[in-house]
């Protein structure tokens, strides 16, 4: 990624380091552009100094090398109040002492708007999250779903550029949690507002964002939209961490036409996408398939495919798919996924399988 | 349960109505709790509740002048106080006999006391009296009424008369009057000459240096218990030995090194004449005035405040001053519109008890007070151990009861009492 300022980046980190202590970096060279109006999310386990880049991005943090800049114009030593960003706390963080409409009127106060200016635009936004009817309520008073709505409707009313939301689902139940993930992007699309989202939820940020990127130990592992996310990660980390994985170690023998031919631990030979620069003849890797993309039914398979044998160890039925876990070279935590159609065959434990899959779903990555 | 239609009462599964019946099952856990907490209860009804009812009481309780000079306070009933004269021999017969029984039993100088509070110099006629009635035979030795007027000529005074006989009922508003710097004139309650009140100039001059005391604990303990609530634990803890470490103290000790550091030739002087800042002979008078007590007892009450802030501050999510501050407000704003009013059932809670507790304090005003920077609690300590009028005492203290009670009940009207939190 190049580290020079291109000009039609909205949101730009160029050569950002943090640290707390001087001693360890908690942010190692973050470079970054986000166009206008893009929903980004950053993805991480806790640690990986997601929340942090945030906190810079948002001023309450201050970067120890390096430059922030917001539409072409260095924000660093700018303060977190004059920046104009709105944002979504992890805990609401709505002022308990004031109603709803007190708590959305704030920002249009410190704006010195005039009286039926600021009524307008509460109502608006107050309406546009649809909770139009709770304007004379306490924060107190409403359940945690609407506290959501509320804490988006004012991090919205002053009609900020870039929204940054902070874990803002994390205390939600499962259900309401997957409706407000629609309302978000949903709102953010439509208002052409630029999102970063910060979460460690993978499947919230697969369904929400234009573009994720993937942080670990204070990197960007890989920043791409989710489907290549998924489908072609980039090293093991980001194919451990997104989605169901299943991972086979073994050695590179040699590299033709674009496919790899790996010896696995256990001596048998597949077939595999070289992805990683460390995949070369005579280096150790870590191959990854997505458990769907496994295939036992021999029919379906390419003709020529390498097969591995496998044995059935345990059978799960999920109602839409059916979840196997195989012995598959040495590997007793293999998991097949499996559509629940009604010529599905079910697998039963003990059973011995062949499996096998596309060369380009197989890919090889750093050990 | 289904009878939700039902308009009579929920029954049990055995027919008996619901409530009766959890009624029942529950009554053995409060007999249980309250068995618990019965030697708490008992203690503070013997050692807290009772003392003050009975001190209550004392402050219109009279019962001493009727009950020692009974036969006296039913012949003087008839007497007109307006006549301008003595009482006629009859009242004069009773009081002998009274007199002598009540100089048996060696109780006539305690009447005399008593009545002495409200007219100065009864005290000694009935001293005089009572010494000469031990010897009268009350059939034989009349008429009294020359007796009592060769004892003494103010026998013969109506005015002593007169407190006679207002003061022969059981109960009396006397006390309070009194507290009030009101006397029982002649027609009902009259204001003590200018240069006899005492206690209003006290009363007043107690709240409003409470007032200044809480005031100035609220403005020095405010960024205290900011900082206390603020910093990382290991140095907050630090901090908080510091804040108590008066506790760790005593009382005396500290009001002593008050001394140390404000009198004339104290610290502060001796280092302000020494810098040059202060002329030798005109020093600071810091203290034994009311200057000495508010900078004293600021200081030691101001623990009280420090530690109600710092547990409210404690619970105030510092995300809330980000949001303020990510919504476009500057740091002033956020703190004065978002954290201020968060933090205002801290500086209540503290204020109820800094202000309750500088309104009865004693010893220091006491100590650095002089005459100027006395309270009242200190006149209420002076009648129960000075002088012995405990009705006034009694008085004076169910005024300051009464005072801090309406005063947190307005406190309740303006602020609410459900704004109080001590964390």
């Amino acid at each position: 990624m190049a580290d020079t300022a291109t000009n039609d980046a909205f949101v730009e980190f160029a050569r950002v380091q943090k640290s707390y202590d001087g001693e360890t970096l908690v942010v190692k060279d973050l470079n970054l552009q986000m166009p206008k109006g893009e929903f980004l999310t950053m993805l991480g386990p806790s640690g990986s100094g997601k929340t942090t880049c945030l906190m810079m991005l948002a001023g309450f943090e201050t970067a120890t090398h390096g430059e922030i800049r917001l539409d072409g114009r260095e924000i660093n030593n700018i303060p977190p109040h004059k920046r104009g960003i709105g944002m979504v706390f992890q805990n609401y963080a709505l002022f308990p002492h004031m109603t709803i409409a007190e708590n959305l009127s704030f920002p249009l106060e410190v704006r010195k708007m005039g009286k039926s200016e600021r009524e307008e635009k509460i109502k608006r936004a107050l309406d546009m999250v649809e909770m139009g009817a709770f304007g004379g309520r306490r924060p107190a008073q409403l359940s945690g779903g609407q506290q959501q709505r509320v804490a988006l409707a004012r991090a919205l009313v002053f009609e900020p550029e870039l929204v940054l939301m902070d874990e803002p689902l994390g205390a939600l139940d499962k259900q309401l949690r997957e409706k407000m993930q629609f309302e978000i992007t949903h709102l953010a699309h439509e208002l052409g507002i630029t999102t970063v989202y910060v979460t460690h939820d993978q499947t919230e940020a697969l369904t929400m964002s234009d573009r994720v990127a993937v942080f670990d130990d204070g990197r960007i592992q890989q920043l791409d939209p989710p489907d290549t996310l998924y489908e072609e990660p980039k090293n093991s980390f980001v194919a451990q961490f997104i989605g169901e994985n299943n991972t086979l170690e073994g050695v590179v023998k040699e590299i033709n036409n674009g496919l790899a031919l790996v010896q696995l631990d256990g001596g048998e030979l597949i077939d595999c996408k070289p992805v990683h620069d460390s995949v070369v003849p005579g280096a150790r890797t870590r191959v990854s398939i997505r458990p769907e993309r496994v295939e036992y039914n021999k029919e379906r398979l390419q003709e020529g495919a390498h097969t591995l044998k496998a044995e059935v160890l345990e059978f799960i039925y999920m109602g839409d798919i059916f979840r196997t876990r195989l012995r598959v070279a040495g590997n007793d935590e293999f998991v097949i996924k499996t559509r629940n159609a009604p010529d599905q065959v079910r697998l039963k434990p003990g059973q011995q399988i062949e499996i096998g899959w596309l060369s380009e779903d197989c890919r090889a990555l750093d050990a | 349960m289904s009878d939700t239609t039902n308009s009579g009462p929920v029954l049990a599964a055995d027919g008996t109505p619901l409530k009766r019946s959890l009624a029942r099952a529950l009554r053995m856990q409060k007999i249980r709790a309250l068995m618990l907490i019965a030697p708490l209860l008992l203690f503070v009804l013997l050692t807290f509740i009772l003392p003050i009812a009975d001190m209550l009481f004392r402050s219109v309780e009279n019962q001493i002048v009727s009950e020692t000079l009974p036969r006296t306070v039913v012949a003087l009933a008839d007497w007109d106080s307006e006549s301008g004269e003595a009482p006629d021999e009859e009242v004069f017969t009773a009081l002998a006999e009274d007199m002598k029984i009540a100089a048996e039993a060696k109780l006539h100088t305690r009447v005399g006391s008593r009545l002495n509070y409200e007219n100065p110099g009864i005290s000694s006629l009935f001293r005089k009296a009572g010494r000469k009635a031990k010897k009268w035979d009350i059939e034989n030795d009349g008429p009294f009424k020359e007796k009592f007027l060769d004892i003494h000529k103010n026998w013969g005074s109506p005015d002593v008369w007169r407190t006679i006989q207002v003061y022969s009922p059981k109960l009396t508003n006397g006390y309070f009057l009194n507290a009030a710097d009101m006397k029982k004139g002649a027609d009902g309650a009259e204001w003590r000459p200018e240069n006899e009140q005492i206690y209003w100039t006290l009363f007043i001059r107690t709240l409003i240096m409470s007032l200044a005391i809480t005031t100035s604990c609220i403005i020095l303990g405010y960024p205290v218990a900011w900082i206390l609530a603020n910093l990382p634990s290991r140095s907050a803890n630090l901090l908080m030995i510091l804040v108590l470490l008066p506790f760790w103290t005593s009382l005396l000790v500290r009001t002593s090194a008050w001394k140390v550091m404000l009198q004339q030739q104290g610290v502060i002087n001796e280092t302000l004449v020494w810098l040059g800042l202060v002329a030798d002979d005109a020093r600071l008078v810091m203290i034994n005035n009311q200057f000495g007590t508010i900078v004293a007892m600021t200081h030691i009450l101001l623990p009280f405040m420090i530690l109600p802030m710092y547990s409210v501050m404690q619970t105030i999510n510092p995300t809330y001053l980000r949001a303020a501050k990510s919504l476009g407000a500057t740091n002033w704003t956020s703190f004065w519109r978002v954290y201020f009013p968060q933090s205002v059932p801290g500086i209540g809670a503290g204020s109820i008890l800094v202000f309750i507790l500088s309104i009865g304090y004693y010893i220091t005003p006491e100590l650095v007070g002089g005459t100027k920077g006395v309270f009242i609690s200190n006149r209420i300590a002076f009648h129960i151990s000075s002088s012995l009028n405990w009705g006034l005492a009694a008085a004076l203290g169910t005024i300051l009861l009464v005072v801090v009670l309406g005063l947190y009940w307005a406190y309740d009207k303006i602020v609410g009492i459900d704004n109080v939190k001590l964390g």
